[in-house]
């Protein structure tokens, strides 16, 4: 089958659906490709470095005409109608934000796969484009803040005087934010961050972020991957939050998307008034509302007070080079998923869930909206999303009815047992009952490079039973006497050699 | 001060001691305190015994005591002098059936010296006769099952016998049924204490013993020697209750009670039900059907491998059972110290099940001098895979299969694992592509960013050496 990539006819789209590399993925999956003349020269991929990797130079009708389309941007109206009947389109669609497009797309005998639609489950991870450009697009966020911010990142000490580090607050801490982080931070910037999902926390300061908590009773574990819209207490209290690191810091970036809805409003006019003048804000939610007060989308703003806001709704595609690489390895990725047989043949798989999801039309059947796809805990990692997390962290610890109820019973049954029992046992019992306890939280924080000699330890003391075989021997018969002897002969073995192997064993552990 | 209130007391510190020297064994910075700690216990424990012993016994007696310590201690220590570090859990497992060998010793000869003597004994009051019965039964049952599960589990792990677990028709009525019949006969050796009943019991309890172990896979190992450790304790306490006897009682209760919760840990590791472990027979629910795995795995050769290590800035090595089998942990380090001296960062990863022994992969580190303190656990590295350019992944498998989190279906599902697919690139040592002992394809190594280097561990990771 032949591969289509034509060039990106919306304004501004730097990027390009096939660079030489993924071109040269792409054939070996056994298709042909046909590029449009001209398609990756804003990317700076040359015709000639196309055609050096096997593809086709061709027309624009040609590119568009192909059985599978590849493409960045959502299509428009006569793009759609250039696709021939039968054919395949996998770009960006944003399905929930345009049913216009979905309806246009199901008018037409096409197939059309949303690369914005990808389910966020970790199989899925290397088709993931959100993922992919929301790095780029939160490293490029932190360039653009430094190139508008009149101020060093670092903090340095010179002759000519001491220069402060640059305050950053980073709101959200998906891939993006933290993408931004770690920029910000290896620029040298002392970086702070926010999020509903307080399970983030350590990947921001794996970055080197530091990470501040909205105090609120109300916390999000997702299961999803995404973010979701907070209750009004939440917001009350992260407003306040905001507004306090608003009059500290020298620049925000805000990066709050919840996906299908427009962006959460978090930095108020009166907040971006407080600021400094010369602070910077990046927002990075400006395409779907905006998370700032007065951010225009694809504009930089400066208010009043001399705070520059920075919309741009293209940062990944002002990296076209890297973009169009990525963007153009997750579409091969795609392929390869629904090229089975590696034979140049799409065989497009519903029952698979990653392929359902994105599917948003077949044959002219609309599928949209496809079926929920439930991850079972997945927080999102940098660079890229991590997949699941162990899902038995999340299970129920015994409810405490249940685990007094246990306790009760067990009291219950020593107590008779006991209560029953000669005076002898008791004593006994109570020494046994107490040394299990001591057992138990002895050896409780043990750690896990010793368990083989706590092990080995514990068998040398266990052939204390030595001890038995020793008040037995000589006493009564001489049947007794040669059991007893054997007894001591074992348990002995055990004694002496546990302690030997343990001593051998802990004499290897050395700090390095 | 009496002898025998000196010796009571001896006892005590005895008890203190060996609980003093299980809480050293659990830091590094304390641990050889605690082995210290635990040889006085034992010291003293011994002196006191022998001690008591000799003012009721003839002197031959006590020669015969001298005779079988030494005899003992030499065979103990020449063994422990001579094993490998692969072969430890091997050993560990065939001393916790000298433990169980002696509990049942110790309680035939409790038999033999009290009820044998019918009404003509004088050691213990009429009236707590049927108790002592019941302590002999109970302390012979527990040391025959830790004794029989014990030789299983080393023939297991030396290999002489067949690691797969044995699945007879209806094996947990077997095991009920054995609880069951252990019960009855306790009741009727109770009412009527006689040498034929305690043999049913000890043949009973042998064959349980045997059962539980044999019906449990290689793979689970790990768990079984922990729990067998737990047993061993277990007896040792019941022969302190049979002889009225504190120190062993605690010092049991001790052992028992730690070795548990030692299991208990590593059974939540592994995502596995305490309760089955004991019960014996797990690791083979194989009802859901896995999905199956498909797909091209890209081999490369050590120069390659080389090369992605030299330019790598952080590398992890996540070792497992054929790191022990190839007894690769030498060229191990000696990669370790060449690519520190380089400038790259390295780690280890241990996930807690790697090898047949709990803390497995640690000693044999150690033996190899690796430094413990870039040796952490799973769940102090599963984070950090992301930021690693290479991950070694020598002989482990199903530790580090991702089907445990993302294939429901899978025999391993939800089993916690390394990450290490999160990794930038992962290198696979690897003999063949067989599957590990949970007998699962592993999708790792049909990633597009795993990398697979076929051969034995130790020869690969040598020609890797020499390629830096």
């Amino acid at each position: 089958m032949l591969i289509g990539v034509p060039r990106e006819g919306r304004p501004g789209e730097t990027r390009v659906a096939a660079t030489p590399a993924t071109v040269r993925q792409l054939t070996g999956l056994g298709y042909a490709v046909v590029v449009e003349s001209g398609a990756g020269l804003v990317s700076s991929f040359p015709d000639e470095s196309y055609a050096e990797s096997g593809a086709r130079i061709g027309s624009a009708s040609e590119a568009w005409s192909a059985d599978v389309v590849l493409h960045v941007a959502k299509p428009t109206a006569e793009e759609v109608a250039r696709l021939r009947d039968g054919a395949l389109l996998v770009s960006l669609l944003s399905p929930a934000l345009d049913p216009e497009l979905v309806e246009a797309l199901a008018a037409r005998p096409v197939t059309a796969l949303a690369m914005d639609a990808v389910p966020r489950i970790s199989r899925a991870q290397s088709l993931d484009v959100l993922s992919s450009m929301a790095n780029i697009a939160g490293y490029r966020a932190v360039v653009e803040a430094a190139h508008a911010f009149g101020r060093f990142f670092t903090g340095q000490v010179t002759a000519a005087g001491k220069v402060p580090p640059a305050k950053v607050l980073v709101v959200g801490a998906g891939v993006a934010g933290l993408a931004a982080i770690g920029t910000a931070s290896s620029l040298g910037a002392i970086v702070r961050a926010t999020d509903v999902r307080p399970e983030v926390a350590e990947q921001v300061h794996s970055l080197g972020g530091e990470y501040v908590a909205v105090r609120a009773a109300e916390q999000q574990v997702s299961t999803d991957g995404y973010a979701r819209e907070m209750s009004e207490d939440y917001n009350h209290r992260a407003a306040e939050l905001y507004a306090e690191q608003a009059r500290d810091v020298d620049i925000i970036i805000t990066t709050a998307l919840i996906p299908g809805r427009t962006a959460p409003r978090l930095i108020t006019e009166e907040m971006v008034a407080s600021m400094r003048p010369g602070s910077v804000i990046v927002d990075m939610a400006a395409a779907q509302g905006g998370n700032v007060a007065g951010s225009v989308p694809d504009r930089v703003v400066t208010t009043a007070n001399g705070v520059s806001i920075i919309g741009y709704t293209d940062l990944p595609g002002r990296l076209p080079a890297q973009a169009s690489q990525l963007f153009g390895t997750n579409l091969v990725n795609v392929m390869k998923l629904l090229t089975p047989g590696k034979d140049g043949q799409v065989v497009l798989d519903l029952d698979d869930v990653v392929q359902r999801s994105m599917t948003v039309v077949r044959n002219g059947e609309k599928l949209w909206p496809p079926p929920p796809v439930q991850v079972s805990a997945a927080p999102v990692a940098a660079p890229a999303p991590r997949p699941a997390t162990p899902a038995p962290a999340a299970k129920p610890a015994a409810s405490p009815a249940r685990t007094f109820a246990v306790v009760g019973l067990a009291a219950a049954l020593l107590f008779l047992v006991t209560a029953f029992a000669p005076d002898r046992l008791i004593e006994n019992f109570t020494v046994f009952a107490l040394a299990i306890v001591v057992g138990f939280y002895v050896i409780g924080h043990v750690h896990h490079a010793l368990h083989t000699p706590l092990m080995s330890v514990t068998n040398a003391i266990s052939g204390i039973i030595v001890v038995g075989a020793l008040l037995q021997l000589g006493h009564t018969s001489a049947l007794v006497t040669v059991l007893a002897f054997v007894a001591i002969l074992m348990a002995s073995i055990n004694v002496f050699g546990g302690f030997a192997v343990t001593r051998r064993m802990l004499r290897m552990f050395t700090r390095g | 001060m009496t002898a025998v209130s000196a010796a009571s007391a001896a006892y005590i510190v005895a008890g203190l001691l060996f609980v003093l020297s299980l809480a050293g064994l659990s830091k590094h910075e304390t641990a050889r305190s605690g082995i210290v700690y635990g040889i006085a216990g034992m010291t003293l424990a011994l002196v006191a015994t022998v001690g008591l012993a000799s003012r009721s016994v003839e002197a031959s007696a006590i020669a015969l005591i001298v005779v079988a310590m030494a005899l003992g201690a030499g065979i103990g220590l020449w063994r422990a002098a001579k094993v490998e570090m692969t072969g430890m859990p091997e050993l560990i497992a065939l001393l916790h059936s000298f433990v169980g060998l002696a509990a049942v010793l110790v309680g035939w000869n409790g038999y033999l010296s009290v009820e044998r003597g019918g009404a003509a004994q004088t050691e213990v009051a009429p009236e707590l006769l049927g108790i002592h019965s019941a302590e002999v039964v109970i302390g012979v049952f527990i040391g025959a099952v830790t004794f029989t599960g014990s030789i299983v589990a080393f023939l297991k792990l030396s290999a002489r016998i067949n690691s797969n677990p044995l699945t007879l028709p209806g094996r947990n009525w077997l095991n009920v049924g054995a609880l069951a019949a252990f019960v009855g006969l306790t009741v009727a050796f109770v009412a009527s204490p006689g040498p034929g009943v305690l043999a049913a019991v000890t043949v009973l309890a042998l064959a349980l013993g045997w059962h539980l172990v044999a019906s449990i896979g290689g793979g689970d190992m790990p768990v079984v020697v922990s729990m067998l450790n737990s047993y061993s304790g277990w007896a040792a306490a019941a022969s302190g209750f049979l002889l009225d006897n504190n120190l062993l009682i605690l010092t049991g209760a001790l052992v028992g009670s730690s070795g548990a919760y030692l299991s208990y840990i590593m059974c939540r590791a592994m995502n596995r039900s305490f309760i089955s472990v004991i019960a014996g027979g797990f690791g083979n629910e194989g009802a859901v059907v896995a999905a199956a795995v498909e797909g091209e795995h890209t081999p490369i050769v050590a120069e390659e491998a080389a090369d992605l290590l030299r330019t790598a800035k952080s590398v992890i090595i996540t070792p497992g059972y054929g790191m022990a089998v190839a007894h690769a942990q030498g060229a191990v380090a000696e990669l370790t110290r060449k690519l520190t001296d380089q400038g790259v960062e390295v780690r280890f990863g241990i996930h807690p099940v790697a090898g047949r022994l709990p803390g497995h992969m640690n000693v044999l580190l150690a033996e190899a001098k690796v430094p413990y303190d870039i040796v952490l656990e799973m769940d102090e590295i599963n984070d950090d895979f992301a930021n690693t350019s290479v991950v070694l992944v020598i002989g482990a498998n199903d530790t580090v299969n991702p089907a445990a989190l993302e294939d429901p279906g899978s025999p391993i599902a939800g089993m916690p694992v390394l990450a290490v697919w999160e990794a930038e690139k992962v290198i696979v040592f690897k003999r063949s592509m067989s599957t590990g002992y949970a007998g699962v394809q592993n999708p790792l190594f049909f990633r597009e960013n795993t990398r697979m280097l076929f051969g034995d561990a130790r020869e690969q990771v040598e020609a890797i050496l020499k390629a830096l």
